[in-house]
């Protein structure tokens, strides 16, 4: 088992340059990508945007991304001792990093005052 | 810098989890205008989504039941210091809005025979829990509420809007601010009134079984805003959360509902069970309470006698595997999937930050010392005392939320809208001064706030956790100063970036740290051991101490008082209640 993992990610913001950072991360057996950004958030980078909010139980259902290539969810997605490759989600518009406008459409500040969204 | 984006309600409700929700729409049937806000998603973020099975109410579906039944097991948990006018509302009011619900379609299990099931839980002495199959219970709840939200025509929320502080005026409120998480921008909100349903502070624990916006932010945004907390000394911890293997895609509390419905046996390192020497009994049923239960799994821990990774072993070794998948259905092949079969081994499970009994103080109609202010759900301190019992927690959601939206909306005729820009000025200077100080978005290779969280973390864990000494106490207390006067000031978040979470992270720390600086204080200070709050250098229960403790803020300092417990006004037997 490796003592670390690489995971690269996708870096920037809407209209920005886009680009991707690795990261080592500590690996132990059964993690999940979420484990591994949050880790990166809490050691290395906190300005690294994720969205999430119940951390392991899949019920929020707010910290979908691409993960290989494959969109998952981030908190049930195990990592393998190869790291992985993470990205936001390609049919979203990008707020930042791996965030992109997943909020429904009722529920935004620019739909409370009319604006367009 | 341009005027910030201006919003206006009757009533703001911070917070979208079970309790905001239910307030908001009993605010719009009553009559108001609400703005329902959340930092994280509309229902998403929050604690009631976590909820896996449990909720306690006396509808007496499954045996007889009376609310006052309910009011004594839930008084007697608290060990001598609950709010006995906010108990009993919680326990009257609990089948209203289970039946409201199920007329909502939430879907409680039910019986062949059509009747709501209901499960025993530890410390209640009667059939009393409703869920929903299988483990769902917070999601069908938040889902439903969501529903009665969107339908509600007096009704706005908003995602992704994070308060930073309740705005006042000659101690009343008269609004708030907040930052639009997506670009960062400031947001003022006039309201009339305003009702903290933020939820707890179990972010504090480096072990916790919620959602990462439980750092305490009501409680805090409550003692900013001139109100006053109760019982901060006693944060609930839940005794059997998951440890190992390590689990992926289920909440940490998932064993609860496996006793519930399967009992269970709960063991030591060496494989003998254990709760019996500390004075209760589990053996193959799941009836020991939450404070003792903890204790116990946190002493045999110290003695040498936990499990491989640190806590104590959970077996259904002996319980056919047809009977496994009658009681939880889908939820056994996800263990699969995570490599545990309960027919082979037991899991292991330890302590884990769960609730908080304490929090905002509030009349019985919700209301804080602030005119203006009210707290609904989990942010709500005092109905609970030194110790929730299962299943209390989201009937206190709903009563509590309901019961906040509708007098806050009876209350409106009395408050004016009374919003002065020059009220909210501080607030947004503060924001405008953090931004301004920023570093550049592209330096970032040191863990600013993500380190000064988990630092925070490992504090509250070791020091100010499940066994307390006045020493390790006094040590966290010092540290907790420090980390609020200095290494806050020193974080230097990037200034204007889309979602920027540090900016996120420093309000959240400074809630975090303050509320922490009042649960160590606390603590210190309650010189005895009662249900959630054990000192090993004071370990009994003296009562000399039946008495709340209050926190007040004086500039930045917290001050705490002593105050008599409020006693319900005289409890009713079934049979006079029943008239």
């Amino acid at each position: 088992m490796p003592e670390t993992v690489t995971i690269k990610v996708q870096r920037g913001a809407e209209g920005e340059i886009l680009h991707t950072e690795a990261f080592d991360v500590p690996y132990c057996q059964g993690m999940s990508a979420l484990d591994a950004l949050m880790w990166i958030r809490a050691n290395i980078d906190s300005s690294l945007a994720i969205r999430y909010s119940c951390i392991n139980a899949n019920a929020c259902k707010e910290c979908m991304m691409r993960i290989d290539g494959r969109t998952q969810y981030a908190c049930t997605a195990r990592l393998g001792t190869g790291g992985a490759t993470i990205e936001p989600l390609p049919n979203k518009r990008l707020i930042r990093d791996v965030v992109t406008d997943i909020v429904p459409p009722k529920e935004t500040l620019g739909n409370l005052l009319g604006g367009i969204k | 810098m341009s005027a910030p984006t201006h919003l206006e309600t009757d009533i703001l409700i911070v917070g979208a989890g079970g309790a905001g929700m239910y307030a908001a729409v009993a605010a719009a049937r009553g009559g108001a205008r609400a703005l329902l806000v959340d930092k994280s998603l509309i229902s998403r973020g929050g604690s009631t989504i976590m909820a896996q099975m449990t909720v306690a109410v006396a509808v007496g579906e499954e045996e007889p039941d009376h609310w006052t039944h309910h009011l004594a097991d839930t008084l007697k948990a608290g060990r001598g210091l609950c709010n006995g006018e906010l108990a009993a509302a919680l326990c009257r009011e609990a089948p209203d809005r289970i039946r409201e619900m199920d007329r909502w379609n939430v879907g409680w299990a039910r019986g062949e025979n059509g009747r709501m099931r209901q499960v025993m839980a530890p410390g209640h002495q009667l059939q009393r829990c409703v869920y929903v199959d299988f483990l769902n219970t917070g999601p069908a709840v938040a889902k439903t509420l969501r529903t009665q939200v969107a339908q509600g025509d007096n009704i706005s929320r908003v995602s992704g809007l994070a308060i930073l502080d309740v705005v006042v005026r000659d101690g009343r409120v008269t609004g708030a601010v907040g930052m639009n998480m997506e670009d960062g921008a400031p947001v003022t909100i006039a309201a009339k009134a305003v009702i903290l349903a933020g939820g707890g502070l179990t972010r504090l624990y480096a072990r916790n079984s919620a959602s990462v916006n439980m750092n305490g932010d009501s409680y805090a945004m409550a003692l900013r805003a001139g109100a006053d907390l109760i019982d901060m000394e006693f944060p609930q911890f839940f005794p059997i959360g998951h440890l190992a293997p390590r689990l992926v895609g289920m909440d940490p509390i998932m064993w609860d509902p496996f006793r519930y419905k399967l009992g269970g046996r709960l063991l030591n390192g060496d494989m003998d069970e254990f709760i019996e020497n500390y004075g209760e009994s589990d053996s193959g049923k799941y009836t020991a309470m939450r404070d003792v239960t903890s204790y116990a799994i946190w002493k045999e821990l110290e003695a040498g006698r936990g499990s491989p990774a640190g806590g104590a072993y959970l077996s259904f070794e002996h319980i056919p595997e047809n009977q496994l998948r009658a009681a939880f259905g889908p939820v056994i092949d996800r263990l699969a999937d995570n490599g545990i079969d309960l027919t082979r081994r037991p899991v292991e499970v330890a302590p884990i930050a769960h609730y908080h009994m304490g929090g905002v103080r509030v009349d019985a109609r919700m209301r804080t010392r602030v005119s203006g202010l009210y707290a609904a759900g989990e942010a709500v301190g005092g109905a609970n005392g030194a110790n929730r019992l299962s299943g209390n927690a989201i009937s206190e959601a709903f009563v509590f939320g309901e019961r906040a939206g509708r007098f806050a909306a009876e209350d409106l005729s009395g408050l004016r809208a009374d919003w002065g820009a020059a009220d909210a000025a501080p607030i947004l200077d503060e924001l405008a001064a953090l931004k301004s100080r920023a570093r550049p978005v592209d330096q970032h290779r040191d863990a600013t706030s993500g380190k000064l969280w988990r630092e925070l973390q490992e504090l509250m864990w070791n020091d100010v956790g499940l066994l307390r000494t006045g020493d390790k106490l006094a040590r966290a207390l010092d540290r907790i100063q420090a980390m609020r006067r200095d290494d806050l000031a020193a974080l230097q978040p990037p200034g204007d970036a889309a979602f920027n979470m540090e900016i996120l992270d420093w309000y959240d720390l400074r809630a975090g740290l303050l509320v922490a600086e009042t649960i160590a204080m606390a603590a210190i200070n309650r010189r005895e051991s009662r249900g959630a709050h054990q000192r090993e250098d004071l370990p009994n229960q003296d009562p000399e101490f039946e008495k709340n403790q209050t926190v007040t803020l004086d500039g930045e300092t917290p001050v705490l008082g002593w105050m008599d417990v409020v006693r319900a006004r005289r409890e009713l037997s079934p049979v006079e209640a029943a008239q």
